[in-house]
């Protein structure tokens, strides 16, 4: 039969072709965003901003959590002593807790001195006057060394503490911290749930700009169908544009982050340097921002895979 | 090549396109489908390539029952068969060239061999010097000439033609029917759909002809049964 297919296609032919239309595939669409710049950059912008704003949210939890690690080093726990307890009863705990080997410092606070303190930081010095004796009881303020004492042991601590005889009551100062931590854990679903909305926003982006492109080409696509194309052959440019969309945006939004962290950090830095503290925001690590660029490629590609899975079975030559 | 036996084709909404229509095209036939708009040719060759699904009956191509085709084998079994449509069906943004080469960069035939057969094919139809021009900067009849030198390019053993002929002038007409004799020539089946009675009757081809989806005309018929 002369005019059968005679062309036979060995393997390596296929593999060669296949990697050659991912190469053409790809440059092409990359080539097509790039030649109309303001429709794709468009929504290339809008894609950076949905990646971006997840990306902050990171970083100032990220940098919450770094402050709260640095505020552990100063919590300390008062041990308030029993009316009774006399100096000496409370020298010895003071040196039994300094023998424990646990804390960073034991320092006892005499009914004078805390007299003393409350006078000049309360403010009523002068009605104390009237008092007879001194109701302020002897305190001891222990500070754990934060090397030995995590913070969930922290709690156990104090109730162990309390159980000695002389000790009446006790206040924990990390209190505040837990509850900022909670905080933080609550800040954290809430920056999750979003970042998981602003990521399907992205796909519905993307899907719909796919879904555009695709019924632009409507003809197109049913002319390649009617010479014989595959659905894998006509998926492959969508997919490629999908996957630059994400890509670009993710650099981008690397880009307003890392921009953002810039800023932000100098002025961090004064207001760092008036708590003398030697506290640094943290940007996005290398590994972070590659990640970043890397989701956003993942979700460019999803999206347009959804869409093009939807569109191009509805495009069928007539 | 192509049998047919006792197809129907129902559209959704009634339209009975096809009523029990039954012929065989043999290997290197060329043959001729005729009626009015809307006696079923559109529809007849669409089954052929796999646009439509007959109801019932079978359509057989190269021996194989191709009415039960899966999706995924559709575009294989295209690649069977050259198309060749009225409205040409180029693609409009990409030159002479591309349009040709199409079909062999959708079956993945080597980067090397493409221009050689390209050419090949533009040499047939006579449209070599045209390589680097756009469709539109074409006149009808060459860009139908563009169509089928994109058919013949993979060398099918089937050629297909829906009103080849439809929008052109007598003398571009009988050339391009000629066109199609030699392909004909060298051993490729040929069905082509038209209503140009007149050249039909002067091209000595069997003829099959519908009427409300039935045949009134079959020079195929006998072959069915043999």
């Amino acid at each position: 039969m002369a005019g059968a297919t005679a062309h036979k296609v060995s393997f390596l032919d296929r593999f060669k072709m296949a990697l050659y239309l991912h190469k053409k595939n790809s440059t092409d669409s990359l080539l097509s965003i790039l030649k109309q710049p303001t429709n794709s950059w468009l929504t290339i912008m809008v894609l950076a901003i949905a990646l971006a704003l997840p990306g902050i949210f990171y970083i100032m939890t990220n940098n919450a959590k770094a402050l709260s690690s640095n505020w552990e080093t100063t919590m300390a726990i008062s041990l308030y002593l029993q009316e009774t307890t006399s100096q000496q009863q409370a020298q010895d705990l003071v040196g039994q807790l300094l023998a424990q080997d646990k804390f960073q410092s034991v320092s006892l606070t005499s009914k004078e001195q805390a007299l003393e303190e409350f006078k000049k930081y309360s403010g009523i010095g002068d009605s104390l006057e009237m008092l007879t004796e001194n109701p302020l009881p002897m305190v001891i303020n222990v500070v754990p060394d934060e090397a030995k004492v995590a913070l969930s042991e922290l709690q156990s601590l104090v109730e162990s503490l309390e159980k000695n005889p002389i000790v009446d009551s006790s206040s924990l100062d990390a209190e505040w911290i837990n509850r900022y931590q909670e905080i933080l854990k609550i800040s954290e679903k809430i920056g999750s749930f979003i970042s998981l909305l602003l990521a399907i926003g992205v796909l519905l982006i993307v899907g719909n700009t796919i879904r555009l492109a695709i019924l632009n080409r409507r003809e197109e696509i049913q002319v390649i169908k009617l010479v014989g194309a595959t659905d894998a052959f006509i998926r492959r440019p969508f997919l490629y544009t999908g996957l630059w969309y994400g890509l670009m945006a993710g650099v981008i939004a690397a880009l307003m982050i890392s921009i953002l962290s810039n800023l932000v950090a100098s002025s961090t830095g004064r207001l760092a340097e008036l708590y003398q503290s030697q506290y640094q925001l943290l940007g996005l690590s290398l590994s972070q921002t590659f990640a970043l660029i890397g989701i956003g490629a993942l979700l460019g590609l999803f999206g347009s895979w959804i869409s093009v899975r939807k569109h191009l079975k509805e495009i069928q030559p007539t | 090549m192509i049998e047919f036996h006792q197809v129907f084709k129902r559209y959704e909404g009634g339209h009975e396109a096809l009523k029990g229509v039954s012929f065989a095209l043999k290997h290197g036939e060329m043959a001729f489908l005729t009626g009015h708009s809307g006696a079923g040719k559109s529809t007849l060759l669409k089954l052929i390539a796999l646009m439509e699904r007959p109801t019932r009956g079978q359509v057989i191509l190269d021996g194989q029952n191709i009415s039960q085709a899966k999706d995924r084998q559709i575009p294989f079994h295209r690649r069977k068969i050259g198309m060749i449509f009225q409205d040409h069906r180029l693609l409009y943004d990409r030159s002479v060239y591309d349009n040709v080469a199409l079909p062999l960069v959708i079956a993945g035939v080597a980067d090397r061999d493409i221009p050689k057969r390209v050419r090949a094919a533009l040499d047939k139809v006579g449209l070599l010097t045209k390589e680097k021009q756009l469709p539109i900067q074409l006149s009808g009849g060459e860009q139908q000439r563009v169509g089928i030198a994109r058919a013949v390019v993979n060398k099918p053993p089937l050629l297909l033609a829906d009103e080849p002929t439809g929008n052109l002038d007598p003398e571009l007409s009988a050339e391009i029917m000629s066109l199609f004799e030699q392909f004909n020539q060298v051993g490729v089946s040929v069905l082509i759909a038209s209503h140009d009675l007149g050249l039909i009757a002067r091209l000595k081809h069997p003829v099959i002809t519908l009427k409300d989806g039935r045949t009134i005309r079959n020079d195929l018929i006998e072959e069915v049964h043999a």
